[in-house]
This record gives C-alpha cells, structure tokens and sequence, in this order.
C-alpha cells in the first residue's frame, strides 16, 4: 500500500523541526541527519501504527528521541563526550548561522545537563506543550515543568552575570539583570 | 518591627545598594542578583533559544532525505 501524500507531507513539514532537536540532542549536525533519517526510515515501516488526525510531531519527535536514547546508551563513553562535543560542534559552526552573538548562548546551553537540555527545547524552541513534551519524554508533566524550570534557571546563572551587555543595550533590562534598577 | 519604633536597617547595612532579605530562621543574609531575575531575562532565553532553533528550521528539509521520504512513501511496501 502506498503511503497517503498528506501523510507524506506532514511527514515532510515536520522534518526542519525534527532536524533543529536531534542537532540539539547530538550536538553534531550530520549524526543528526543519519538520526533523521534513521527516524523516518523506522517511522515510514511502522506507519500503520500512526492515527491520522493525531500529532503527527510528537510521534516523530518520540521514535527519534527512543532511537537516540537507545543508541547512546549502548556507547555511555560518547554520551559522557557528549557536552564537549556539542560545545565543539557549535563552536564550529557560527559561521554556518553568521550569528556570532550567539555564541555565548550555545556555550551556556551545552553546559545543560541534557534531560534539562531537551525539555527546554521541547517546550521552548519545538513549541510543544507541557503534555506533549513528557508524552515525548515517558515521564511526568511535573518532571517536565521541573526540569524547565531548572534549566531556565541555569542558563540565567550562566548568562546574566558575565554577559550582560550580551542580553542588549537596553538599559532598563540591564538594571534589572544586574539587580541595580528601582521599580 | 514594632509600630511607631524608627528602625533603619540601612543604617547598619555593610552594603545599602545590596537588598536585605531575611532567611527563614529571621536571619539577615544575602541573596544573590541573579537569584530574582524575572521574566526579562526568561523572555530573553526564550528569544534566543528560538533564535537558534530557527536557525536550523529555515534550512528546510535537506535534498537527501526529501528523495529518501518520497522514495519510501512510493514504495507498494515501506518496510521493504
């Protein structure tokens, strides 16, 4: 049977998307493609276990992350590389988004532990809700929000401090950044 | 503080620029800037982080596995 085009095209619609996590979960841009692909491959096999009309991202996001985790658990020595390798991936990549200022920010963000990582990314960069991100996780919604919470609050240890003027020229957020402003 | 008993905690504040807060023993003690950054700095995060997702989202969907989808979804069985 041959797969319906509007499955196919929502299968295609959410690759950026796919692409943009598994970067973030790898740190390395083409592993990350041979996850997407690898992704896709498992999901175009097991596509009769998809209901269309159902959330066609979480369940790519889900396959992806369940073949990533399942593979890095296998080789624990990368995974303990891992955050030196996404710093260093970034790193050598600025010039692939000519978005220098960014730099600073990448760096905070590979020294996330990595569950805090994809919960941010999920909710704050894939756009999927609190659900959807602990259906994607097979953990609690409270785990969820927690490990946000946590990692929000890291990055601003991270980045507020020593980077101030990073954040914008904006002088009212840099008083209140810096805790000199009065309300 | 007692009504109508003046107490000026400034006065014998090391710090007066520095906020004094109490800990929950009624100790006077510190706390730390970035312990209250609020939700500018989150919207910030926010931005940024997106920013940065985008970035990889505007790329599209990349030639190789634009050809690999169709390929499989032309297939009379995809798990073949």
């Amino acid at each position: 049977m041959k797969l319906d085009p509007a499955i196919r095209d929502q299968v295609l619609s959410t690759v950026p998307s796919l692409r943009a996590f598994a970067i973030s979960l790898c740190g390395h841009v083409d592993r990350a493609d041979d996850l997407v692909q690898e992704t896709l491959l498992r999901a175009l096999a097991h596509i009769d276990s998809f209901q269309p009309g159902t959330n066609m991202p979480a369940w790519l996001f889900t396959i992806l992350r369940n073949l990533f985790r399942s593979e890095y658990r296998k080789r624990r020595r990368e995974v303990e590389d891992a955050e030196g390798r996404y710093a260093d991936t970034l790193k050598s990549h600025p010039e692939q988004t000519g978005r220098v200022e960014f730099n600073e920010f990448r760096g905070a963000l590979a020294k996330l532990p990595s569950d805090q990582r994809e919960a941010l990314i999920l909710v704050g960069a894939s756009g999927f809700s609190y659900e959807e991100a602990a259906a994607i996780c097979g953990c609690a919604v409270g785990t969820i929000k927690s490990r946000v919470n946590r990692a929000r609050t890291r990055l601003a240890d991270l980045l507020s401090i020593d980077s101030i003027d990073d954040f914008g020229p904006d002088r009212a957020t840099r008083a209140v950044l810096t805790g000199t402003g009065r309300s | 503080m007692k009504p109508g008993k003046p107490v000026n905690v400034e006065s014998s504040a090391p710090d007066a620029e520095t906020p004094q807060v109490w800990d929950n023993m009624g100790r006077p003690t510190q706390r730390k800037p970035e312990v209250r950054l609020g939700r500018e700095v989150q919207a910030r995060i926010g931005q940024q982080l997106r920013a940065l997702y985008d970035d990889v989202v505007k790329e599209g969907v990349p030639q190789n596995i634009s050809d690999l989808v169709r390929r499989l979804s032309e297939q009379e069985d995809p798990a073949a």
